[in-house]
């Protein structure tokens, strides 16, 4: 068993970047994610050398992350929304660039300045690509301060794997709370992934490296758009990860990602209390999106609620996924507000038991 | 004929007329044609034997068209590239 | 390239005699890559890559640079230049340089950026790599104009000037007056080396080809920001002739914007 301890999710996050092997950190403080530059800024340098820099922006740390990743190393920045909404034009050029890296959203309450308390409310700008273009970050949705550490291995894994960047989207909830956390292992700084592409200085055994995203001949973008296209069926055919609860037996199915997810799960208990054959699916890949799986359990199930901090998101993707074919449901708060188990129950009670 | 000192060569389907060679030359030795390149620029030509090698026209070149050649033995700030290129050549550096 | 491959002088006075490699004093860097520019006739870009590229090839430290791209005329930079690069978002390209910088600190990085790019869009960025005196080279090719676009107002246009955006010649009233970056950037102390050079003589030409050469002497001693500003012409936007265009430079940017060191290290003042 790895070393286990109790820590924030913010900082769970910091440390297991420092194990994961990441050999460059850019990020300008927001609450409520500064935990995460304070942590690697005290621990990382003196540990394994990282690189760890406080930039003037998001605008430049998204584009220190571009250098950084096409020069072939581990680089990740965190944010929460405001500078997350800041580094969607570099977010764009590097999905087409094709740079491996790794981002944290620990999304807080909008539109605007909005609320420092926790949120759902960045789900389409993750999911959907908030910049321009035709692109896609391979999207994480921790619902536990374990995940906030596991995912970010498993994210630099997977934007090495697809040459892809990755997002770890979570809240301010998960970001602030502490849990007993088991730590992996040290990993090699930088990965184990080979990086032939990487602009390290061109030496006479080798053409030129470029990394580039400005292709002005349509052809030759159509091309490259295909060929994104292509690597994202390929993600969404190996990549979907998910998390069921008693869904085998179930009528009705909750669904929910992250801190939502988390409530769900007494909700899901307290409806079993009163008879009610209720289940629980939590997307873990908000892209890839666990499609398939809703579509399966479509014949067997008699509606979806699906809760989220927000005005509804996520329940789009799950109506795409089923089709029409069972009566899908919605229910959100908003603004930093986290609804309670007996308040997410008597809605499921409202619609689905009494036929509101 | 005066003695001559130096010479260019002109790749001139690469020259776009621009005439910036032209004032920069310091001997008058070169304008432009008045016949067109596949591009359609009116290219530059030599038009008088006296060029010097004195490089001011590669110099100001943006297209990097020009290649100079100089007869006598004094060194130039070009030696390194030179010495890239050529292997087997006497370089007379003071 | 070999000589048989030039086309030959359309002249009866091509000197066989001279026109061997014994004598080769100038000939295009083997690190620029042979296919046409695509820059205007008489344009400068084209002149300074020619000459970043000598200077890389001269030191022998082609293995050792990368180089960052602009969004502006020269966004294809990376196309002529035999090294590997990276291209930035507009305004980006310092901040791109400081995470390969930090990454690879035994590297020589340089950008080459736009008057639009990096003292409009990316001003933030630039004053802030260069306070962070990240050891890099900045080559700033002020031309007045926003070249790309097609001849907009850019922080850099003279008062006075005519451009698509100000039709009836620059208002600092309304505009503001054109923004001395390098001699702003000159103050902080994490800055090295600042230059203002041109490329519209062979003189002039010549010392640009110094200044580069120095900042990358500069940053091997990890001395911090190198910035090299060169004064450039834009005769397609100016509606000038390039020969018109480098007169607009002689008289017109040269006295705004004085030649000459800004800011040197202290050990050489
Ligand atoms: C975010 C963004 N805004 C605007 C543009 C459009 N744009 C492209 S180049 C440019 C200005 C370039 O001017 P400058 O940096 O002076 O370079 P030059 O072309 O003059 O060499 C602008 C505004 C862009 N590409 N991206
Ligand atoms: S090398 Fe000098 S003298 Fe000869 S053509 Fe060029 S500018 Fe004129
Ligand atoms: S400077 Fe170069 S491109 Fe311009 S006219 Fe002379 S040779 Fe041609
Ligand atoms: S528009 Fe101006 S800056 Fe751009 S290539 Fe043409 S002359 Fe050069
Ligand atoms: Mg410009």
């Amino acid at each position: 068993m790895g070393e286990v301890r109790l820590m924030k999710g913010n900082e769970a996050l910091a440390e297991a970047a420092i194990r994961a092997g990441c050999d460059a950190y850019f990020g300008y403080p927001i609450t409520p994610q500064s935990e995460v530059l304070e942590y690697l800024s005290r621990e990382a340098p003196q540990r394994t050398g990282m690189v760890v820099l406080q930039a003037e922006s998001e605008i430049a740390s998204i584009n220190m992350i571009y250098g950084a990743a096409g020069a072939g190393k581990r680089a990740m920045t965190t944010s929460s929304s405001p500078g997350i909404s800041l580094m969607q034009e570099g977010l764009s050029y590097i999905a087409a660039a094709e740079l491996p890296c790794l981002l944290a959203n620990i999304n807080r309450g909008g539109p605007g300045l909005g609320t420092i308390q926790p949120a759902q409310s960045d789900y389409f700008q993750s999911v959907k690509g908030g910049g321009h273009g035709d692109y896609k970050l391979i999207v994480l949705a921790p619902s536990s301060v374990q995940e906030m550490a596991d995912f970010v291995r498993l994210g630099f894994d997977l934007a090495d794997k697809y040459r892809n960047p990755v997002m770890i989207l979570s809240d301010g909830a998960i970001g602030q709370m502490m849990e007993k956390v088991e730590l992996f292992e040290q990993q090699p700084k930088g990965g184990t992934f080979p990086k032939p592409w990487a602009t390290t200085g061109k030496t006479k055994d080798r053409q030129r490296n470029i990394i580039t995203s400005l292709h002005i001949d349509p052809k030759e973008m159509e091309n490259i758009n295909l060929r994104l296209q292509e690597k994202y069926h390929a993600i969404e055919e190996n990549e979907v990860r998910y998390e069921v609860m008693k869904i085998d037996d179930a009528e009705f199915i909750l669904t929910a990602y992250g801190l939502a997810a988390r409530i769900c799960q007494k909700v899901v208990e307290l409806a079993r209390e009163k008879n009610y054959k209720v289940g629980l699916i939590r997307p873990i890949t908000l892209f890839p999106f666990p499609k398939k799986l809703f579509a399966e359990i479509v014949p067997r199930i008699k509606g979806i609620l699906d809760v989220e901090l927000n005005a509804g998101q996520m329940v789009e993707d799950v109506k795409l996924s089923v089709e029409g074919k069972v009566r899908v449901e919605f229910y959100g708060r908003m603004g930093g507000i986290i609804p309670t188990p007996e308040e997410i129950l008597e809605h499921f009670e409202k619609i689905f038991i009494k036929g509101e | 004929m005066a003695k001559v000192k130096g010479d260019i060569i002109v790749d001139i389907e690469k020259c776009k007329g621009c005439e910036l060679c032209v004032v920069a030359c310091p001997q008058g030795a070169i304008a432009l044609s008045d016949n067109i390149n596949k591009k359609g620029y009116h290219y530059m030509i030599k038009i008088k034997d006296n060029c010097t090698g004195c490089e001011n026209c590669a110099l100001v070149c943006p297209d990097a068209v020009i290649t100079v050649y100089r007869k006598s033995g004094k060194k130039k700030e070009k030696i390194a590239t030179i010495s890239n290129v050529q292997n087997n050549m006497t370089m007379e550096v003071n | 390239m070999d000589e048989k491959d030039l086309k030959l002088n359309e002249t009866e006075f091509l000197n066989e005699d001279i026109c061997v490699a014994e004598y080769l004093v100038y000939k295009k860097p083997e690190t620029l890559i042979d296919i046409d520019l695509h820059y205007c006739p008489g344009c400068g870009h084209g002149v300074v890559h020619r000459l970043l590229m000598e200077v890389i090839e001269e030191m022998n430290i082609v293995d050792k640079v990368i180089g960052v791209a602009p969004v502006g005329c020269s966004v294809f930079a990376y196309n002529y230049m035999d090294i590997d690069m990276q291209e930035a978002a507009h305004g980006r390209a310092t901040a791109v340089a400081t995470g390969i910088k930090r990454v690879l600190p035994d590297k020589l990085v340089f950008t080459y950026q736009g008057d639009g790019d990096l003292a409009a869009i990316g001003t933030a960025e630039t004053i802030h790599a260069c306070n962070r005196g990240e050891n890099f080279l900045i080559v700033f090719i002020n031309n007045a104009v926003y070249g790309m676009t097609s001849g907009q107002m850019a922080p850099t246009t003279l008062p006075g000037m005519v451009t698509t955006t100000t039709p009836f010649g620059r208002d600092t009233s309304i505009t503001g007056f054109p923004l001395k970056i390098s001699e702003l950037v000159a103050q902080l102390p994490g800055v090295c080396y600042v230059t203002r050079t041109s490329v519209h003589t062979a003189g002039n030409v010549r010392r640009t080809k110094k200044a580069i050469q120095k900042a990358f002497e500069y940053q091997m001693q990890n001395k911090g920001t190198c910035l090299i500003e060169v004064l450039s012409n834009c005769p397609s936007n100016w509606k000038m002739t390039p020969l018109e265009s480098n007169k607009f430079i002689e008289e017109e940017m040269i006295p705004f914007y004085p030649l000459g060191d800004i800011k040197v290290p202290k050990e050489e003042k």
